[in-house]
């Protein structure tokens, strides 16, 4: 173990050279790289790594860096790559096709907002149009946390029982060039935490196809693996924060993270960094004497429904904080978690820093001031945070 | 049974022992990739190959999971990734110290067009890749519309007259690439097609193969009549059969006889050029300015039929 000052992006190319050396005996390592703001220097970090058995293809964009990651994947190679907002979107249809291959691709994303008109500062949409396409999705909140969760990505991309990509996702600028400190783990540790990467089926030297047409029963059978292995991820994921612990001797962070929320009457719940944001809240406020407490969702694919239940049980008024907007219903992540709430709970959706815009303390207290005296939830709220 | 547009050569001890294209695939009769593939089961012998293949016609070909008509491993690709995902596969194999040969099979559309960006990087990578377009000029997999490969004159499904504009000179924007290896292939020149899929196989680096791919159902022909249509295309001067060696230097492999009759035969034969009213005499300026430039490139003192 060593001490290293690196931002998020650094942070996320060094746990997947690490991660890349660590199959260096087995099929070895390719990914595919295109440049975008801010995830630049996740790639440039990345494509100066000496990594034995290994190749960084520099493509002519997201689009083919994710071909590439496809093809080396069904050649039984270790893959990551990096991307961001319009990058992820130009990305998307093979990210698609790498999930319903079922080939463990491995990403660090830097959620930027979509455009044009152009932004490059966080929002969660970008990472969020692929929440339904078979894509394992965490959301980070600090540097360490990150670098876990990209070392973690890659033996959860490769279980057995898993086999899909996961996306591992930084808001833009606030994570993604903040720099920070971050504990780096031996290569030996690496080495006895990831397995040899194994994909069962890779193409060998046997007549075998890889994503040829499949006839709507067939797509029926493998929709139902899919879920099947994507619901199981929950328990995978598990299993995986105890032996990160044997290995590295620190905890991976839970799949939904609560702070002081047991005895809470009211919660706030939000992904990424404004989680860190709403529990410096709650501390000014339980000073004050208010029953306030945090859930921030870690693991938003799959949704780790039963723990956020069990929650959100008993409390009197939930805030959900979206860094994100779907047009015409409100927040995504309010849309997910609004169906388990108790039935009398209010669960109030607000949207804020969008666009990048920060999230301050006082922000998040004024949604809780206009949450407190609501006795039903209303119209998703846009507070201003810019 | 031997391939009769293999004058035998088919089903010798060279020939790799699985088929490369299995029987029971679903490509129409007549199809020009259907000769190519046996060509390519002649020339790859005993060699490893990867098969990578974007959407098109060979996509489908590959038959319905869990089976599979080719006789190699097989990826299917998106549209435009196939040279990218080409890349990714060879990039594997060769720290791995396995040379497998990985070949791309892509139509007109994945290469012309939608993939050409991923092509045109692929080939400025120099990845170790073979890319194969097999160019039925119809975009066959979505039924025949207008592209950057239909050639002049052609109706397609989407176009009210024959198209106007001249066809993308493909291989020469491939040679333009310095890359080891660009050739075009003639599939009723049998031996000719095997000895340069031969050296594209053998050779390292990104070689591009173009293949003027005859197919009934869009070019409206006669089945039986494929390679006779590709033969005339070769004489005509239409289709010129050549290889180009590093971007530089360029050797014509068949000498066409730049025959009118050859070209009005061409025509007369495909029904999407019979309503569009192109005529050889319409084609012929066009063709010949085509060979002036490769007389030059080639440095052949054989002079191209003197213009009227």
């Amino acid at each position: 173990m060593s001490l290293k000052l690196l931002s998020a992006n650094h942070g996320a190319a060094l746990a997947a050279t690490l991660a890349a050396r660590a199959n260096r005996a087995g099929r070895g390592f390719c990914s595919g790289v295109y440049p975008i703001t801010p995830s630049t220097e996740c790639m440039e970090y990345l494509c100066l790594q000496e990594i034995e058995k290994g190749r960084v293809v520099k493509v002519e964009s997201e689009h083919s860096a994710m071909a590439v990651c496809i093809g080396a994947a069904s050649a039984g190679a270790r893959t990551f790559t990096t991307t961001s907002s319009n990058g992820l979107a130009y990305m998307a249809e093979n990210c698609i096709a790498a999930a319903l291959l079922r080939l463990p691709v491995v990403m660090a994303v830097a959620n930027r907002t979509l455009g044009p008109p152009w932004n490059i500062w966080a929002d969660h949409g970008d990472s969020l149009l692929l929440r339904d396409q078979g894509l394992i999705q965490f959301y980070c909140a600090d540097n360490q946390e990150l670098f876990d969760t990209v070392l973690c990505a890659f033996r959860l991309a490769e279980d057995q029982a898993v086999m899909m990509p996961v996306m591992v996702c930084m808001e833009g600028f606030i994570l993604s060039h903040t720099t920070a400190q971050i504990d780096v783990p031996e290569q030996a540790q690496v080495d006895e935490f990831l397995p040899l990467t194994a994909i069962p089926h890779r193409l060998g030297d046997t007549p075998h196809a890889l994503g040829q047409v499949e006839l709507p029963h067939q797509v029926e059978v493998h929709r139902h693996q899919h879920l099947a292995a994507m619901n199981g991820a929950v328990d995978v994921y598990a299993g995986i924060r105890d032996e990160f612990e044997r290995v590295f001797d620190r905890r991976l962070p839970d799949a939904v993270v609560a702070y002081r929320a047991e005895d809470a009457e009211t919660l706030i719940v939000s992904m990424g960094t404004i989680g860190a944001t709403a529990e410096r809240v709650v501390d000014r406020l339980r000073e004050q004497g208010q029953k306030v407490g945090s859930l921030r969702v870690r693991l938003f694919r799959p949704l780790p429904m039963e723990a956020i239940r069990a929650w959100f049980a008993g409390k009197q008024r939930i805030a959900v904080v979206d860094r994100d907007v779907s047009l015409g219903f409100g927040g995504v992540l309010w849309g997910e978690v609004n169906a388990l709430a108790d039935p009398g709970t209010v669960v109030q959706s607000y949207l804020a820093g969008l666009g990048g815009g920060d999230v301050r303390p006082e922000h998040i207290e004024n949604m809780l001031s206009d949450l407190l005296p609501r006795t039903s939830a209303g119209l998703p709220a846009m507070m201003e945070a810019a | 049974m031997n391939e009769p547009v293999l004058g035998g050569m088919a089903q010798t001890a060279l020939d790799r022992h699985e088929p490369l294209l299995r029987v029971g695939n679903t490509n129409c009769g007549g199809c020009g990739f259907s000769s190519l593939m046996q060509m390519m089961r002649h020339a790859v012998a005993d060699q490893p190959v990867h098969l990578v293949i974007p959407a098109c016609c060979a996509a489908v070909s590959a038959g319905v999971f869990p089976q599979s008509t080719y006789g190699a491993p097989t990826l299917l690709t998106t549209f435009a990734s196939a040279a990218a995902a080409a890349s990714g596969i060879a990039s594997v194999a060769r720290m791995n110290g396995e040379d497998t040969r990985v070949v791309c099979l892509a139509g007109d559309g994945g290469t012309y067009d939608i993939g050409f960006a991923t092509l045109s990087a692929a080939a400025d990578r120099n990845e170790d890749v073979l890319y194969i377009c097999y160019d039925n000029e119809i975009y066959g997999n979505t039924g025949g519309q207008r592209s950057s490969a239909t050639p002049a004159g052609a109706l397609t499904t989407n176009l009210s007259r024959g198209k106007p504009e001249q066809k993308k000179d493909i291989l020469a924007i491939m040679a333009a690439h310095r890359i080891p290896y660009a050739a075009s292939i003639s599939l009723a020149h049998a031996e000719d097609a095997v000895r340069k899929l031969r050296r594209a196989l053998d050779l390292q680096g990104f070689r591009f193969l173009h293949v003027l791919s005859p197919c009934p159902t869009g070019w409206k022909s006669e089945p039986a009549l494929g390679m006779e249509l590709v033969r005339l295309a070769v004489r005509s001067g239409l289709f010129p059969v050549l290889e180009v060696f590093d971007g530089k230097r360029y050797v014509v492999n068949i000498e066409p006889d730049f025959s009118d009759e050859a070209l009005d035969m061409y025509l007369s034969l495909q029904l999407r050029f019979q309503k569009s009213g192109i005529t050889a005499a319409g084609l012929r300026p066009d063709i010949d300015r085509h060979w002036q430039n490769l007389r030059a490139l080639s440095g052949r003192i054989v002079p191209a039929r003197r213009s009227a």
